[in-house]
């Protein structure tokens, strides 16, 4: 029901739990590359990507192909409390709907690029390729009708996509901070109980 | 926002840097002052090169002309809206361009040696270039360093957009018929400055993953990585709190609340709008008209016709500017999804260039009337007006990329000559009382002196 939705819509973003609650899921980029025992990962980074063993932060990569993010590997704390573990879920979530989103989006312009430029080509008697080999392009005068016509076109799949990701940015920024207020004050008590002792 | 570009600081900073970059070649940062010199040296380096070729009038530009960013809020005609990007594109553009020698007979040993410099400090260009290139294809640790702190603030901020709104500031201030009091105008440019800062972060933070998408955006700090959404958004308290404070109550509240009302234009009005629909651009210029007005009701504490004026010229000076710079960028705005003119309706973004630059001949001619200047800069001024709006017809006749350029060049240095000139040809407010005194007291009767 989600999925299909989801599918409806065009391909943008719906992130609902029920489709993303695997973490592995969530942030396959690439497939794993099954590397050894570092459960407390996301494996799925980047072939051949996992962080240092003694790394306790999160590791941002090179942008993807596609979707022009930068994927994010999140650390897994052993102690991870119920807060963190929300806030890691919901930063994976949104990564992946990002991811999903934009790289279909990405893929879809070019797509339709390649073939609007293709047609107009033809309607010039052109060749996609001219003697040299090289690819025959349009100027941006030429370009223009396409690139209104693909903004009038996706305007409300961006529309809902904007919808989402304040949503998303606003949670995650005050999940942040609940966060980083509950580390501060434990921190806090675990200096007050040492300079008891 | 283009004022900032005619601002002596600026080019002595730049020139500093150059210098910096000449000397043989020690990449030691002994401070983190210099670390964030170093960091964006390249950008002034190549800001210095700009600004030498704008001179020059070099027409050649990359085909990749960044869009400039829109200055905060604050002051500081949103000249910037794009323009910001637009600047540090530019710098990255002529970064990679080849140092082109010194043009003289290389017979002369000194130019050959100036070409050697010349050659070995473009291969340290192209070196740097490609090194930074390698960095940003690895992982990285996403832990904030201390050292790389400042820079990435500096860029959260869009430090350099900061100091062209908050030059617009200070020429509204001087342009302001009242004695100059130095503190009222250094704490007006401190919070317009804090003001800005702060509306240049949320706008990132809410930016992240368009930002992300288009070539001129795509190395900020939160598309990077380097900081997260909660310490900008804690950056941005931070100086936007204190910036509309000092604003409030070490100047006045009017110019608090102007500040403080740009800020929720620029970050809750035209960030999101420019998702939704081609007004966004009207709303930035509003954005971009504010800063000026804030400067003259700091100094006279009420809004007048002069501050309006001033604000209207702003105004009108973004149309040209940002209309002329989205016409390279249609391409990353259809694909990232933003509503603009020059994508959706490229008729009347052409129109309104020509239409503002027009506008902006009738209102440097109400100058005078409104006792802001005398009569002579609509007369000097009219030249420089006419060129604008010779290039704004040429855009909208021709419609491609060469003219678009053209006009977004002019722009650059039009807005700073124009608000020099005005300052230079302020009505001074002695003369005004003068005038009064002799309009009002009739003829026979001794002028009453006053000193300054």
């Amino acid at each position: 029901m989600a999925a299909a939705r989801a599918l409806r819509g065009g391909g943008f973003c719906c992130c609902r739990r029920l489709l993303l609650s695997s973490p592995r899921l969530l942030s396959s980029f690439s497939p794993s590359s099954g590397g050894g025992p570092r459960t407390e990962r996301q494996e799925s980074a980047g072939p051949g990507f996992s962080p240092p063993a003694h790394s306790r932060s999160d590791w941002i990569g090179p942008p993807d192909k596609h979707s022009n993010l930068r994927p994010v590997v999140f650390y897994v704390p052993a102690e991870e409390s119920p807060l963190e573990r929300r806030l890691r879920e919901a930063r994976q979530e949104a990564q992946a709907c990002d991811q999903r989103f934009w790289a279909r989006h990405n893929r879809a312009f070019q797509q339709e690029k390649e073939e609007f430029i293709y047609s107009r080509l033809k309607a010039k008697g052109l060749e996609m390729r001219d003697e040299t080999g090289k690819k025959a392009t349009l100027n941006a005068e030429e370009m223009a009708d396409f690139y209104k016509d693909f903004l009038s076109k996706n305007f409300r799949k961006h529309m809902q996509y904007n919808r989402d990701w304040y949503k998303r940015n606003f949670t995650i920024t005050f999940l942040m901070g609940q966060v980083a207020l509950l580390r501060a004050l434990r921190w806090l008590r675990w200096k007050k109980k040492n300079v008891g002792n | 926002m283009s004022a900032a570009r005619g601002c002596g600081p600026a080019r002595g900073l730049a020139g500093l840097f150059l210098w910096h970059l000449r000397s043989p070649g020690t990449r030691q940062i002994p401070c983190p002052f210099l670390h964030l010199c170093h960091v964006a040296n390249d950008r002034l380096f190549t800001f210095q090169y700009f600004n030498f070729l704008k001179r020059m009038y070099v027409t050649q530009c990359n085909k990749d002309l960044s869009q400039r960013v829109k200055p905060k809020s604050d002051p500081v005609p949103s000249p910037f809206r794009e323009l910001q990007q637009l600047d540090q594109e530019k710098k990255v553009i002529h970064k990679i361009r080849p140092i082109s020698p010194v043009p003289q007979p290389l017979s002369e040993p000194s130019s050959r040696n100036g070409l050697r410099e010349a050659e070995s400090a473009a291969e340290t260009e192209d070196s740097a270039v490609r090194a930074e290139a390698k960095e940003d294809r690895q992982w990285k640790e996403m832990k904030l360093q201390l050292d790389d702190l400042p820079g990435i603030l500096a860029r959260l901020s869009k430090i350099k957009l900061t100091a062209l709104v908050v030059s617009t500031a200070s020429a509204g201030f001087a342009m302001a018929p009242v004695p100059f009091d130095l503190t009222c105008f250094l704490l007006a440019s401190l919070g317009t400055g804090l003001a800005s800062c702060a509306a240049n972060s949320i706008n990132q933070f809410f930016e992240v993953p368009f930002d992300s998408n288009m070539n001129r955006t795509k190395n900020r700090p939160l598309v990077r990585g380097q900081i997260s959404p909660l310490l900008a958004v804690c950056f941005a308290a931070s100086c936007g709190v204190p910036g509309i404070a000092l604003l409030t109550l070490g100047v006045n509240p009017l110019t608090g609340a102007l500040g403080a009302f740009n800020i929720f234009l620029y970050t809750c009005c035209y960030t999101p709008m420019k998702r939704m629909s081609i007004a966004n651009t009207w709303v930035g210029a509003v954005v971009g008209a504010i800063p000026p007005v804030m400067g003259w009701t700091a100094a006279t504490g009420s809004l007048d016709a002069g501050a309006l004026l001033l604000g209207g010229i702003l105004y009108s000076w973004q149309f040209p500017h940002f209309n002329a710079l989205s016409w390279a960028l249609r391409e990353d705005y259809s694909r990232g999804g933003y509503c603009m003119m020059s994508v959706t309706h490229p008729g009347l973004c052409r129109r309104v260039a020509l239409r503002h630059c027009l506008a902006l001949l009738g209102l440097c001619t109400l100058a005078p009337l409104l006792d802001v200047t005398t009569w002579t800069f609509p007369v000097v001024s009219l030249p420089i007006n006419l060129y604008i709006s010779y290039l704004a017809f040429r855009f909208y006749r021709d419609a491609d990329r060469g003219s678009s350029r053209k006009l977004f060049f002019c722009s650059l240095w039009h807005l700073p000559l124009l608000l020099l000139v005005m300052f230079t040809c302020k009505k001074s407010f002695l003369e005004k009382d003068e005038k009064g005194d002799l309009l009002g007291g009739g003829h026979g009767r001794a002028v009453e002196m006053r000193l300054p």
